[in-house]
């Protein structure tokens, strides 16, 4: 049977939905398809496309691959656009001028974003915001730039402003309409919108209608107002909206819609019945999408009909929930309340500018709509009343009333129905969650993989989280957190057991709570949270036993059973003459030196003996523990700053020193790096450290949560524009609920990640002290530094724990025969076993395979 | 079990003193060439004696590794690589095929006696 031929116009994320949808399907036999791509790379996630500032890596925004589609036999053009539809002989033609016959056509082509006509509209650094290439280029000019402007102040003009704010750019916004996200928000909710925008330092300008974009005085460019006002910037981004891509629809007679959009019915078709329009560049009943969901719910339709399956397209919910420049935003359904007879509930806290509008039928049983700024929590909740049609509680403000203890007012997971819908991007209804946990599929992970819940826009994902946690506890499948076999506690419960009994020593926490003897999982762990909470000495003998080896013997093991030794260097500054010590330390008693990547140096392979003479020798000429051993806080790195370099804005070198002498020795779940910048060049990259200081011209810009290692991950703009004291007072508190809250081994990265409520909680707990605990954790912190002593020193005055921790044998002296040198370089390192045995002739292997 | 403990002929070696043991934890002793790792488990009431010698790391290190139990079976960790080794049997949990030598310990009048095998001792 000579197969059908289906032509996809537009390689975008409905384009590429459809193909994905379509060949899963029996249909899919019946069609050879072809697809036009005009970008230089195959779909991606546009939706995220932000995020391309963090990884500048096309590949982590692919949604299709080259594989994927031979797999599936679809042919690609990629790189070349379509120009021209024959209808008369059903033909598309290209760019590069290939010719594809076609049976059937969808168009997915999408948008532009609208650039309105203004005199000087494409100077250069000027540019729009849709594709990986716009943001490349934004990126280049942004590196020469101070300022930037957006123009259009609605969802996508705010995103923008964010992403030139993160690039370093002092920015506005400039909106023609009287408020910020006019078309989703009421005036209240866009007064509180602008007025948070403006707290993070962003210049909102409403009302503002730009007549010329003329060459600047002191930046780049100028824009010309129509009040007669002006602002010099040195690029522009325009954010006005977008309109439909239907210019090859147009040339090819299709009806199109009055002020653009290719027209079609409930079945996705066009004027044309061979001719499909799904996405961005479709006109139903009047309207344009321009949110993903509606754009795959499209998809679905055209691919259900080609099987011969009834299905329409009955309009979209553009209810959207969005964090704006870190202020949570929400609306829903009828958001202004202009149906008749509706009426409205209205939470507005000037303090916390918080505001929270609902929007209720005439009987009072229905919600309409609701605006949420400050606060969305109650979005997912209110979501599911207005798209399950569920009755209101009466009073319905109980919704939108902050919760005073207890739970929170609303719907938990159990009470939606199952054909509540949870994804809307991909049609994923609870009852289908349900069905996969049912299978077996319980890790949430899996469970997103299988029915593709939450990998859209990914605005269901705490949603997605509730309804699966609430259905595992249901089964009794809660997933256990349980530290180690010898406790039934994760290491948090573990931290509260041990606070709230003033538990002291391991033996103890094991008789009361524990089984058995304990293990190397639980022991270290405790050790860490008691010497976090009592900062009691680490080898008093109550603690020792519980300690790794490099905790024990306060030295890094290495491969060989010998140790290295790393000497604190606060802030990486050094005078010449420790480094002399350093060097003569070393040469004494023959370790291999090496600047570690963490600003200091590290002497390798000394032996268990040595390490007190070592210290000994280190500590005479003023050096600490670098406590490189321990799970604490390592180095804080820094950049020369303000006082050496030209555009050091701040004493980063300062900063870092007096940092790093506050947080010494201090015992946390994992261990934590920080790092401080002199100015926005960053050039001691404290955006991979889980704390990361940057200078401004103002204060300290504060970040955290980044990692570098195994899984990178920036770290997240915390709070900005500080002064010492507020800083300090930030890390305090974010120590101590760090310390109290991570799990074992658990970065700070992997911690906020798994922290529900995320970023916005940890500033609610630290900036606005919602548990009312900072008082608590800063005590705490304030505790560990004044009760901080140099292990080493302590242990060289301790004659009783050198003898017995710092001798390789207990019954005879010397050391380990087994630890041979050779020399590389000009200097040591450990023999490998064959030079070994040529070196000494030991029969090392030979002897333990008895 | 390892050849070790079943071998007929074997002097009883003086250690150290009961004290100079670690609770919880181990101490290296030399015995006749040897390196042996001896731990004290005053929950168990026991003190176990294995060598040194950590097969996957190729280093004298399980002294200085954590004592503990693996669903009761009292064991140390190797510092290095984590694994883990019975004190009783000195098999490795992670990997069957390997272990450790096993020697008989005592406590002789507050003294600790290890046992090795006569004929296996190192120049
Ligand atoms: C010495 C040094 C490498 C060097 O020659 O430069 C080093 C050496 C070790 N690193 Fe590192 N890391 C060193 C800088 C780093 C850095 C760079 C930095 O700090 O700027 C990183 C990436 C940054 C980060 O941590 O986010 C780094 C990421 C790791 C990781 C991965 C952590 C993660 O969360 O992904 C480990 C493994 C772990 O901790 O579980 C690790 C673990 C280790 C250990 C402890 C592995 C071990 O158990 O033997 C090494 C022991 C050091 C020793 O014996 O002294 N090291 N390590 C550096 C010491 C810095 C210092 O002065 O203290
Ligand atoms: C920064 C940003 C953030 C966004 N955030 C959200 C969000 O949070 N939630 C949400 O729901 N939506 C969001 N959107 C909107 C979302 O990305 C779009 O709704 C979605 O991409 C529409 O898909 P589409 O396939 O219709 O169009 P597109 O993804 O634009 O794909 C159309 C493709 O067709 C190509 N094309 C056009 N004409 C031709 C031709 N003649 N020949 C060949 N190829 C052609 C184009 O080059 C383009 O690659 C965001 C958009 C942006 C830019
Ligand atoms: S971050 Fe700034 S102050 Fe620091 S060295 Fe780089 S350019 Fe200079
Ligand atoms: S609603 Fe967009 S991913 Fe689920």
């Amino acid at each position: 049977m000579q197969r059908k031929k289906l032509v996809v116009i537009g390689n975008g994320m409905v384009g590429h939905h459809f193909i994905e949808q379509l060949v899963q399907t029996d249909a899919a036999k019946q069609f050879e398809i072809v697809t036009f791509c005009e970008e230089p790379r195959l779909a991606y996630d546009r939706v995220h496309l932000t995020s391309y500032f963090e990884t500048r890596d096309p590949a982590k925004l692919a949604l299709a691959t080259e594989a994927f589609y031979r797999e599936h036999g679809v042919t690609v053009h990629l790189g070349d656009k379509a120009v021209a539809i024959d209808r008369a002989h059903k033909i598309v033609r290209s760019e590069k001028g290939v010719e594809v016959p076609y049976d059937v056509l969808v168009l997915a082509t999408g948008s532009y974003p609208f650039v309105p006509p203004i005199p000087g509209h494409n100077r250069k650094g000027c540019f729009v915001y849709r594709t990986i290439e716009d943001l490349e280029a934004i990126t280049r000019t942004a590196e020469e730039s101070r300022i930037g402007a957006v123009v259009g102040g609605g969802l996508l003009g705010l995103e923008a402003a964010k992403a030139l704010q993160d690039l370093g750019l002092e920015t506005h916004v400039v909106e023609f309409a009287p408020r910020l996200m006019a078309v989703q928000l009421d005036e209240e909710g866009g007064a509180m919108l602008r007025r948070k925008i403006e707290a993070l330092g962003v210049g909102v300008h409403t009302g503002k209608n730009t007549q010329n974009i003329a060459p600047g005085k002191f930046q780049r460019l100028k824009m010309e107002f129509a009040d007669g006002d002006e602002l010099e910037t040195d690029l522009i981004v325009f954010s006005a909206g977008i309109r439909p891509r239907d210019e090859l629809a147009r040339q090819a007679g299709l009806e199109i819609g009055p002020r653009g959009g290719i027209v079609v019915d409930d079945h996705c078709r066009t004027s044309d019945p061979d001719i499909f329009a799904i996405g961005e560049c479709a006109l139903w009943n009047g309207q344009i999408f321009g949110l993903v969901a509606p754009g795959y719910q499209m998809a679905r339709v055209v691919v259900d009909l080609l099987n011969g399956k009834e299905a329409a397209f009955t309009g979209a919910d553009l209810s959207t929930k969005l964090k704006l420049m870190g202020v949570d935003v929400g609306t829903i359904g009828d958001s202004h309340g202009r149906t008749p007879g509706a009426h409205s509930y209205v939470y507005k806290n000037e303090h916390d500018e918080v505001y929270k509008r609902l929007i209720v039928s005439p009987d009072n049983r229905k919600l309409l709509g609701a605006v949420l700024v400050g606060d969305a929590a109650a979005y997912d909740t209110l979501l599911q009343y207005y798209q399950n049609g569920i009755d209101l509680p009466q009073p319905p403000d109980a919704l939108i009333l902050p919760s005073t203890e207890g739970a929170p007012a609303g719907l938990g997971p159990d009470a939606l129905p199952d054909t509540a819908t949870i994804c809307s991007c991909h049609n994923v209804t609870k009852g289908q969650i349900v069905a996969c946990i049912d299978r077996g599929v319980v890790a949430l992970a899996d469970i997103k993989a299988e029915t593709k819940a939450s990998t859209g826009c990914g605005g269901c994902a705490a949603l997605l989280k509730s309804v699966v946690d609430a259905e595992l506890e249901k089964r009794g499948l809660e997933v256990k957190k349980d530290i180690c076999e010898h406790f039934p506690y994760s290491r948090q419960e573990l931290y509260h057991i041990i606070r709230v009994e003033q538990i002291r020593t391991f033996d103890e926490l094991l008789e009361k709570h524990g089984r058995g003897l304990g293990c190397d999982i639980c022991k270290p762990a405790v050790a860490s949270i008691l010497a976090s909470y009592w900062n009691d000495y680490v080898l008093s003998d109550k603690y020792f036993k519980l300690q790794d080896t490099n905790d024990f013997r306060l030295a890094n093991l290495q491969k060989d059973g010998t140790y290295s030794v790393v000497p604190r260097v606060p802030g990486g500054e050094i005078t010449p003459e420790k480094l002399i010590t350093l060097g003569e330390v070393a040469k004494k008693y023959n370790l291999y030196t090496k600047i570690t990547g963490g600003q200091r140096i590290d002497l390798f392979g000394a032996r268990l003996e040595q390490l007190p003479h070592i210290w000994k020798d280190l500590i005479d000429a003023g050096f600490e523990s670098g406590h490189a051993y321990a799970k604490a806080v390592r180095t804080v790195k820094s950049c020369v700053g303000s006082t050496w370099c030209r555009y050091g804005v701040q004493d980063s070198v300062g900063m870092a020193i007096f940092l790093e002498h506050r947080y010494k020795g201090i015992r946390a779940p994992h261990k934590i790096k920080m790092a401080v910048s002199g100015c926005t060049r960053e050039c001691a990259e404290a955006q991979c450290k889980d704390i990361g200081v940057i200078a401004t011209e103002k204060g300290w810009n504060l970040y955290v949560c980044g990692n570098g290692g195994m899984k990178p991950r920036h770290a997240d703009l915390f709070a900005t524009d500080l002064d010492d004291e507020t800083l300090v007072k930030y890390i305090d508190r974010f120590m101590a609920f760090y310390i109290r809250t991570a799990d074992r081994l658990q970065r700070t990265s992997t911690w906020l990640e798994n922290l529900e409520g995320g970023l916005d909680y940890l500033k609610e707990v630290i900036i606005d002290d919602k548990l009312g605990i900072c008082a608590e954790l800063e005590r705490q912190i304030q505790h560990l530094v004044e009760t901080y002593e140099c292990e080493w020193k302590k242990t060289l005055e301790n004659e009783a724990v050198l003898k017995k921790r710092f001798r390789f044998f207990v019954n005879a002296e010397g050391g380990d025969d087994n630890v041979v040198f050779v020399e590389e370089r000009g200097q040591i390192r450990p023999a490998t076993p064959e030079e070994k045995h040529r070196l000494k002739g030991i029969p090392v292997e030979l002897e333990e395979a008895s | 079990m390892t050849a070790t403990t079943a071998s007929q002929t074997a002097t009883w070696v003086d250690v150290c003193d009961v004290s100079d043991l670690e609770p919880d934890a181990g101490v290296c002793a030399l015995v006749a060439g040897r390196q042996i790792a001896i731990f004290h488990l005053p929950k168990l009431g026991e003190v176990f004696a294995i060598g040194n010698y950590d097969p996957f790391s190729h280093a004298n290190v399980l002294s200085r590794g954590l004592t503990g139990d693996i669903g009761g079976e009292p064991v140390v960790a190797s510092p290095v690589y984590k694994h883990h080794f019975s004190l009783r049997s000195g098999r490795c949990i992670e990997d069957e095929t390997v272990s450790v030598p096993v020697y008989p310990v005592r406590i002789e009048g507050g003294r600790v006696q290890v046992q090795i095998p006569d004929g296996e001792k190192r120049p």
